[in-house]
């Protein structure tokens, strides 16, 4: 029978293998891929990108019925909603220290220590930790949370151009990995990977946030600049070779399509499905631009997206 | 594909004879790929080097059209790998399958809803674009009777599905005015498919799953009984698969320019899924990751909606940006004493701030300024987000009309603007919002109150 023969790209680069956890906790690796996501046929994949799910240290307001539905009572305290979304399948559980927000109620590095101890004592997955977003409160209760979770090897997000150094400082004393994030920018990216590593950061210790806009909002800007960014990778460039991550849930369901009921269009559909999909449509279009860890919300989302990896690696 | 000059001169003769009335064969090439010339000026051109220049100079993958003159599609002619390289050209066609052997109300009901649907996004109508109809029931009559009702019901291109050229060839004589696609030739029926094909002057679908060296034979045997409107099926079923053979297969197209694949692909997502939203998850895969045609087995508009959404941004052309049109865009249901920001009409600056205040619980008053796709930064630096630009997107949409105060919350990057615009807009207080759109709900708690 004839034979086509499929061009294969001869990529000199790959994604730096970065590990979150061990040392008594379970250990997730992510990275490592030298070609495309997905394309086995051309370079090794060896690690699964990995679902991380999003647990506050508040109770979240305004989150749409069904996504606070899903959750039920654990989402009054952070220690029993990691627990939970463990249960769920996630393989890493991403800590949002929203409460210390100025608008939030502004609680400081004692609290943060608290919740991190809590949290990572309630289960055993690798964990991620997020500020408020708010570059001086990033600093004093990302501090604090490296200190309590010393030699576990978590992430600490964000680092941005306004606090790397204080963030890096502390990934470098503790530790853990840092989480740079830029506004949807390839040399931005790049430019802030290339401040960490000066800092001292090594490579295997950053993961990149490119910015996550959800599906009907920015997805494509995210989507193209994560292809570019691992394009760059692959061809070479060390200082793009990060792994991605992106916080699918929380963009997709801040939009009215995951929202709304009343006054939409009777053309968007019924709600709870329309709304599902959004998350499950931004996260796998997104894994397929390269993302290695996906934020999620909804423990539908999880279970659907964790499948669709299964069945992408094959 | 355009040619430069010096694959053009590879073709010609090169004997530097001027009678094309250029000095040089390379001269003339060179014109040639500037499009000033024509390349049958040369009057020695062998007929072997002109067919050659021909197939040289065609689209690495063809361009196909689906549907008659008054609806149809075209797929195809993709240059691209990756859309940031140029941009994604022919929007994946996205149809729903009607089995023949449903009962006729539940047929007349999917291509009712299926012809009427269509959902507003950014100024724009989106909207699905066929049916396909399957011979499921292996009966040509019944089969006959499916097409007419959902012709009666619907105005939309068609994918005709049968593998019994009888049954297909009695369709055709009720939907070829249609330009249906013929799905599919396969290597036992396609010297019949290919007949049918060339008397109706229609699409045909070539399905072959045993391998791509197998498709692109049967492709180069249907090529040779004068078929050229090609839709190839390599029968790539699941997440991995449909992605590994898809991307080859446009590889192979780009890359190779091999000419028996370089057609657009058909693909069947419901076939490899459980549930409706893996259906939705793996169809939106294949039209961000090389589909022409997206089958689906299932249509609701809980579906139908993030899928139109997901082809809209992947083939957005990332060097024009969507613009919005310039007007007051209403977030939540705003009140006459709600808050109005002005920002420009960059999509992604109003994505942005439309959704921060969607979930800042504060509904609102959103002036969009003309400021060309420029966002806030970008447009004021071009002087085309100023003081004077704003006051007028102010006064031209009077908003003043629906409001029962006077503030106005400019983007905290222009808190230059603050002291002009106070001069332009004297009735109004001006207030400066935060400069980043994520920190637009915290500044509205703390400063709004109307
Ligand atoms: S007429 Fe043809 S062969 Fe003669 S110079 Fe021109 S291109 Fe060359």
């Amino acid at each position: 029978m004839p034979e086509v023969e499929v061009p294969l790209e001869k990529w000199t680069g790959k994604v730096n293998e970065v590990r979150l956890g061990g040392n008594g906790r379970q250990a997730v690796v992510v990275g490592g891929e030298a070609t495309f996501p997905f394309l086995q046929f051309e370079g090794a994949i060896p690690n699964r990108p990995a679902v991380a799910i999003e647990v506050l240290d508040v109770q979240p307001t305004g989150w749409p019925s069904q996504l606070a539905a899903a959750w039920g009572n654990v989402l009054a305290d952070p220690a029993l909603w990691a627990k939970k979304a463990a249960e769920y399948g996630a393989d890493i559980i991403a800590l949002r220290l929203k409460s210390a927000h100025p608008e939030e109620g502004d609680t400081g590095a004692e609290e943060a220590k608290k919740t991190v101890d809590k949290v990572l004592a309630a289960m055993d997955l690798p964990l991620i930790v997020l500020g408020p977003e708010v570059a001086e409160k990033d600093n004093i209760v990302l501090v604090a949370a490296s200190e309590a979770a010393r030699g576990q090897r978590i992430a600490l997000g964000n680092c941005e151009e306004k606090n790397y150094r204080t963030i890096g400082a502390a990934c470098i004393a503790d530790g853990h990995v840092a989480i740079a994030k830029t506004p949807i920018e390839i040399n931005l990216a790049k430019q802030l990977n290339i401040l960490l590593c000066d800092l001292g950061v090594s490579p295997e210790s950053i993961l990149m946030d490119p910015t996550t806009g959800a599906l009907g909002y920015g997805l494509e800007y995210t989507y193209s600049v994560m292809e570019r960014l691992r394009l760059a990778c692959l061809t070479g460039d060390g200082m793009t070779s990060m792994p991605m991550i992106c916080t699918v849930g929380e963009e997709s369901w801040r939009q009215k399509e995951s929202k709304s009921d009343i006054e939409v269009p009777a053309t968007w559909g019924e709600l709870e499905q329309r709304a599902l999909i959004w998350e499950e449509m931004t996260a796998s279009t997104l894994l397929n631009a390269g993302a290695d860890i996906v934020v999620l919300r909804h423990p539908k989302t999880v279970e659907a997206i964790k499948a669709t990896i299964d069945k992408l690696m094959g | 594909m355009a040619l430069t000059g010096i694959e053009i001169y590879k073709f010609l003769p090169k004997t530097n004879c001027k009678k094309c009335g250029f000095p040089t064969c390379l001269a003339f090439a060179m014109k040639v790929s500037q499009k000033g010339v024509d390349i049958t000026v040369c009057p020695d051109l062998s007929p072997e080097a002109k067919e050659a220049l021909e197939a040289a100079g065609r689209p690495p993958i063809r361009l196909v059209t689906i549907g008659g003159d008054k609806r149809k599609i075209e797929v195809g002619n993709e240059v691209v790998m990756f859309r940031h390289e140029k941009t994604f050209y022919h929007p994946t066609g996205l149809m729903v399958r009607i089995k023949d052997s449903a009962p006729a109300e539940a047929i007349a009901k999917v291509a009712g809803e299926v012809a009427g649907y269509s959902v507003e996004r950014v100024g724009m109508e989106l909207a699905l674009d066929g049916l396909a109809l399957e011979n499921e029931s292996k009966d040509a009559a019944t089969f006959v009777a499916c097409v007419e009702a959902v012709k009666s019901k619907a105005d939309l291109p068609l994918v005709l599905m049968s593998s019994d050229p009888a049954a297909m060839g009695a369709a055709l004589e009720k939907a070829a005015d249609g330009k249906p696609l013929i799905y599919a030739a396969t290597k036992d029926n396609w010297d019949k498919m290919a007949e049918l094909a060339l008397k109706h002057g229609c699409p045909l679908a070539v399905h072959e799953a045993a391998g791509l060296g197998e498709l692109a034979q049967l492709v180069e045997q249907i090529n040779g009984a004068g078929i050229e409107d090609i839709v190839i099926d390599p029968g790539a079923h699941g997440f991995a698969q449909s992605l590994a053979t898809l991307t080859q297969l446009r590889r192979l197209a780009l890359k190779k320019s091999f000419r028996p694949l370089g057609y657009p692909i058909i693909t069947f997502p419901g076939e490899s899924s459980d549930t409706v939203e893996a259906e939705a998850v793996l169809a939106a895969q294949h039209v961000a990751k090389y589909a022409g045609i997206v089958v689906l087995d299932h249509f609701s508009p809980s579906m139908a909606y993030p899928l139109l959404t997901l082809r809209l941004n992947i083939y957005t052309d990332p060097q024009k940006p969507i613009q919005l049109t310039p007007k007051i865009y209403e977030i939540g249901a705003p009140k006459p004493d709600s808050p109005v920001c002005v920002t420009t009409n960059f999509s992604l600056t109003y994505f942005s701030i439309a959704g921060e205040l969607e979930s800042s619980g504060y509904p609102s008053w959103l002036l969009v300024a003309d400021t060309e796709g420029l966002s806030v930064l970008t447009a004021w630096a071009a002087g085309k987000f100023d003081a004077e630009k704003i006051a007028k997107t102010v006064k031209d949409f009077n908003i003043a009309e629906s409001i029962s105060h006077r503030s106005l919350i400019i983007p905290g990057r222009v808190a230059v603007l603050r002291g002009e615009l106070e001069e332009e807009l004297p009735d109004w207080k001006i207030m400066v919002g935060p400069p980043e759109a994520m920190d637009i709900g915290g500044y509205l708690k703390k400063m709004w109150s109307a």
